[in-house]
Parts: C-alpha cells; structure tokens; sequence
C-alpha cells in the first residue's frame, strides 16, 4: 500500500483553502501509519471539531467526527473497550488546548496508547480567525484586533510535564522530519503528542502579514530551533533566541502506559 | 432460578447492567449516583470489562459514545450538575445514532442545589435538554427491582432503537435498600445487524432504524454529529436532507411509543386517578392500600419517554388525574396536552416523599 491508499476518495474534493497546511499534514501523517502494517479495519481516527478536525472524514476507515474538544475523551473510549485498535486522534490548537485542554492533560496523565496530532494554525481557522490558546503575543485575529496580550501555550512542554510518553514538535515545512517523528510517535506505546505548527492563510496569514503562504512556511523554516542545537547552545551557555521555537522529538521514555495493546 | 438479595437500589442498577451484558463503563463520581459507579468499578475488570474514571462529566459520556462503536454495551451514572454537563454529547448520540445508557439519580437542583435528598427535577431536560429537535427514551424505575429490570430494558431499548437511553431514577430508589430477586439470566435484544457494503446509515424498514456498522468490521464507516447523508458524510447545507434526517431520528423513537409504553393501570374505571412514576409511586401504593376504595385509580408509569399517552385514555371515567411528582409539576403538563378533565398538580421540592396525608387530602378537595 502506499498512502494514498488510505484516501476516502469518494469525499474529494476537500472543504481546505488553498494554501492550508492541513493537506500536507494529513499526507505525512498517513504516509507513517502506511508504514506501520496497520490493518484498516483495526485503525480508527478520532477528530473534535475545527478545520483540522475535518481530516478522518477523508481517510479510509472507521472514524469519529466528535464535539469541540472533545476527540481524546471518545478516543479514550474506543481504546480502553478495545485495545487491539490502533487510535489516532487529529485535532486543532483550540479544539485540544482550550475547550479540550483538560481531556489532553489527563489522556497525558494516564498515558493512554493512542497518538495525538496537533495541527497549529494558532487561531481559530473553521470560525473565522478568532484568538486561540496558541496566538503568540501581540498577534493580531478578530477576537485581538489590538494584538494578543496572551501568553500562549508551550503545548509540548504541557504534555511532557503531564506525563506523556512521545512528544514532537515540527512544522509543515518539515515533511520528511514529520513523518518520521509521526512513525515514532507511533511506534512508541503510550501517549504520542505531535505538534504541527502550521499555515492558515485565511484567518492568520492574512492579518499577520502572511499573505503569501510560502512567506509563512519560509517564516516556520527559519523560525525552527532544532532541539539538538538548542541543547548545544545550552550546554555552552550561549543565548538560545527567543522568536524562535523549538523542534524535534522533545520527549521520548517508557513510563507505565494504559491502554496498551494486550 | 433465581436467588433473593437484599441491594441498594445504585448495586440493583449496575447488577442490571452486569447482566445486561455492559462492558463498559466511562464516568465521574457524584452523589447520589456513586454506588453505581463504584460497584462497576470493582465488577467490571474481572469480567473481562473496563471501567474508567474520567476527568468530567463530558468526557464520561464521550468515553461510552466511543466504547458503543466498538459494538461494547456501554454505561455512565450520574445526577443533576453532571447530566447537565452531559448535554452536547447525548446530542451526539442521537444523531450519531450510538446506543448508550445514561443514569441520573435525580437530586434536588437547580446548580448544586441538595446533593443528597431525593427529587425528580431532570425530567424536562432530559427530554428537551439538548439543542436541536430530539427525541429520547427515559424510563423511570420506582422499587429497587425496577432499579434492576428497567436497566436492562434501558440496554435492550439502546440496542433495538440506536439512542441514548436514559435511566431516570431518584435519590428514593437509588440510596433504599429493598428485597429484590436477581434472575439467573435476562433477555437480549441485539442491535440490528449490518448488511455488508451497504451505506452505513441506509434505512431501510418502516422502524427507520438502520443496521449498526461496528468499528472493527471493515465496514470503514465515518461518523459525525454533522447533518449526513446515508453514507454518514457531511451534508450540512441541504434542508430536505436535514429534515429528512431530524424527522426519521425522531419518527423512530415517537411511533413506537405504544410498543415501548410501559405501565400498570390499577382500577381503571375510577373517577379519580393519580399518575406517578419513580419514588411518589410509592406514596400513591399506601394511599391505595389504605383506601381499598375502586373509585380511586392509579396510573403507574415506567416509560416516561416517550410518554404512554394511550394509557391515559384507559381511564374512561375520569374526572380528575392527580399528579405528585418531585418536581413543580414537569410531567403534569405533559398530561395536560393529552385529557380533556382537570389535572391536578401536587408538587413537591425539598427532599422529602409526599406523605400519604398530603396525596389523600387531595383526594377529598372539593371539586
Ligand atoms: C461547544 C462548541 N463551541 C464552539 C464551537 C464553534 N467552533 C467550531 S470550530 C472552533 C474552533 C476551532 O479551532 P481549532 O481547533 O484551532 O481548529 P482549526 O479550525 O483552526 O483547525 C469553534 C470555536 C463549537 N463547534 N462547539
Ligand atoms: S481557514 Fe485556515 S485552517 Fe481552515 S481550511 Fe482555511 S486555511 Fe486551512
Ligand atoms: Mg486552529
């Protein structure tokens, strides 16, 4: 098989914008889960609601289009009445980190074995560009037209320090990277988190001067800290710069996990 | 055989469920509903169940929404601030068409009102309490055997009608002990089964019940609480659609409400008849075996929703039906719809049962 395989063709074309990052993290998400001799019928993809939500809807199996926030919470449901199927949860900045953020910490707490992908367009794509938990500062969308005064979320260090198993951060730029770190995520038992920073030109590139996607990819390229050089710039106490964010497989251990496949 | 037990009314539930054959329980503790949550967590994982205690409320529903698709018998307990919590993810059933048992014993609201005494204040919002146009299955259990039987009933109903059934007892029944007699076995009624390949949401009997395509079978079906066409895709644009769907979700559960009608009729050609369900039921038996009188006639409903209307109408000569509820008078109004003689309120917040004096004073108010 190869990932397109695992297409619902008969749903295209999708409800995305041109120029969303969405696509591309749906492809190296599936071109992971092709790798893993998952059978279909064992696979099922949980969603909440928002544009990143949509995405079970155009994949080839068994799927849940749940409430706003609420995907883990179904997702914990499936994987605990059977064990044998392999969960995979798509879910968007503020579906997971504010409506939901509470069943994303304690799926965390419990360490429960099913991967969480996290499409971050940091803003509310599916409403019409409203602030997220994600917004960085001084941002501008509807809901903070005078610039985010927020601090937003470190959703990696969240679900770290809430107990997952595998943590990654990339960013749509990084095909090649996200695909494997989805592969890893995975492979790993436990609860997986991959966060994927990502493009939404409608409702944030157009009001915080992206109005060109390939600005905005080309802004997440040079914007990414690779963890490695990170720890090396620690390491030698050197300045770590702050407009950048950090990525790489940040959290990988082995701590008890639920849910496991028996 | 059967065997005699003495069991809380919450033990008699999730016993109910066990022999139900539920494998699957997802919820958050709360009073009065505990013991159900508790029981189930010391039961299910020797049977080879789960038991899960989630975060909230929502997630506790969610989980058992989940669990059902993987073809599991799946349950949640909870009462009044958890079940309105639940609201947006019952609508998600109904339209996802997910078979699930919820029970609420009722304590006395509104917000965290009084946690532990008896009240009967959720039967509206159960009905009407999530958004949209919905039609639900409540049953109201009034002895600790009924805490029992209609548990069962409560499963076989989500299975047979794809939907969320709801358990609506009260504190009364949950928190009392009683006799009660645990049959061996009890029946199964199977949710329908799925004609392989076919659209996962095509109807195609007059019940408008379509075959249930668990995950797991191949069948790679897409479920959404989105407005969705036959195959389960979204489709939220189109009105007929729309209407096409909220009318057959509703139709199936509204023209069986003879078939599902569940109640006793005690002197039917009496003149002055009481109606009750859950614990007030049990005020209206004393007044019944204090008064041998066949002039008084009692109504005494279990399946609450879809309301029994045709029993009403068994009572050919009355002139009055009397209503003590736990409530100010929820169901009563739904009484009023259906007769044509005056309805006759007796409301009643604070915890406590009516009192036998209360119900018989009624009876002798002159008309
Ligand atoms: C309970 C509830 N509140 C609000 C909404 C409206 N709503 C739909 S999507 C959404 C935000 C989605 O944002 P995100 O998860 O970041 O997804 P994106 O569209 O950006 O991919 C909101 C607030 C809803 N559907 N349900
Ligand atoms: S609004 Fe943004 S996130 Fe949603 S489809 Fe369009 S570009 Fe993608
Ligand atoms: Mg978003």
């Amino acid at each position: 098989m190869s990932y397109d395989d695992w297409f619902r063709k008969d749903r295209l074309p999708h409800i995305f914008c041109a120029g969303c990052g969405n696509g591309t993290i749906i492809n190296c998400t599936l071109a992971a889960i092709d790798q893993m001799n998952w059978k279909k019928e064992e696979t099922i993809f949980v969603s909440g609601i928002g544009c990143s939500s949509r995405a079970p809807g155009y994949i080839l199996t068994d799927s849940l289009h749940t409430t706003h926030g609420r995907a883990i919470a179904f997702a914990t449901g499936v994987k605990m009445a059977k064990p044998d199927f392999n969960v995979v949860v798509f879910t968007g900045d503020g579906d997971m980190a504010a409506i939901g953020g509470n069943h994303f910490i304690h799926a965390c707490r419990r360490n429960i074995d099913m991967t969480v992908v996290c499409m971050n367009n940091q803003i509310y794509g599916m409403t019409g560009g409203q602030g997220s938990p994600t917004t960085p500062k001084g941002c501008l969308s509807s809901t903070t037209p005078y610039g985010c005064a927020e601090t937003p979320f470190d959703l990696c260090e969240l679900a770290t320090a809430a107990g997952a198993n595998f943590v990654a951060r990339w960013t749509s730029y990084h095909v090649k990277e996200l695909e494997k770190s989805v592969k890893a995520g995975l492979e790993t038992p436990g609860f997986s988190f991959i966060e994927v920073l990502t493009q939404c030109p409608t409702a944030f590139g157009r009001r915080n001067k992206f109005r060109q996607v390939i600005d905005h990819v080309e802004f997440l390229k040079s914007h990414s800290l690779l963890k490695a050089k990170r720890d090396r710039l620690v390491e030698k106490h050197e300045h770590v710069p702050e407009d950048m964010f950090v990525v790489g497989e940040l959290t990988r251990r082995n701590r008890p996990a639920l849910g496991v496949k028996p | 055989m059967t065997r005699i037990e003495f069991w809380q009314g919450n033990i008699a539930c999730a016993e109910g469920a066990l022999a139900a054959g539920c494998t699957f329980f997802g919820g958050y503790p709360i009073t009065p509903s505990t013991e159900v949550a508790e029981h189930m967590a010391a039961k299910l994982p020797k049977r080879g169940g789960a038991f899960i205690q989630m975060e909230d409320e929502i997630a506790g529903i969610a989980s058992i929404i989940g669990a059902s698709w993987t073809g599991a018998r799946a349950m949640t307990a909870t009462s009044g601030p958890g079940f309105s919590l639940m609201m947006e993810n019952i609508g998600f059933a109904i339209m996802t068409e997910t078979p699930c048992v919820v029970v609420n014993v009722q304590r006395g609201g509104p917000s965290t009102g009084q946690p532990t005494m008896s009240a009967q204040g959720d039967m509206l919002q159960v009905r009407f309490g999530s958004h949209g146009d919905i039609a639900i299955i409540a049953l109201c259990p009034a002895t600790v055997q009924e805490m029992f039987e209609l548990t069962v009933k409560a499963f076989n109903l989500a299975d047979k009608y794809r939907v969320p059934v709801f358990l609506m007892a009260d504190e009364t029944i949950g928190h009392m002990r009683e006799k009660i007699i645990v049959p061996d076995t009890v029946e199964r009624v199977e949710r329908k089964p799925f004609v392989a390949g076919t659209p996962a949401f095509r109807v195609t009997d007059p019940d408008n019940i379509p075959g249930f395509p668990a995950f797991g079978t191949g069948q790679h079906v897409h479920v959404t609480g989105l407005t969705h066409d036959e195959r389960g895709y979204p489709c939220a644009t189109n009105p007929n659609l729309h209407m096409a769907l909220v009318k057959r979700l509703v139709d199936k559960i509204e023209n069986a409400r003879d078939e599902m009608a569940d109640y006793d009729v005690i002197n039917p050609d009496a003149g002055q008849v009481f109606v009750a369900y859950g614990a007030p039921v049990r005020t209206v038996m004393q007044v019944m075996h204090d008064k041998k009188d066949t002039n008084i006639g009692f109504l005494r409903i279990r399946t609450v929703w879809p309301f029994p209307e045709k029993a009403l109408a068994e009572f050919k000569n009355a002139k009055r039906f009397i209503i003590p509820e736990m409530n100010l008078g929820q169901i009563s109004r739904e009484i009023e719809r259906h007769v044509c003689v005056p309805v006759r309120s007796i409301p009643k917040l604070g915890g406590e049962l009516h009192t036998p004096e209360e119900l018989v004073a009624v009876l002798e108010e002159k008309a």
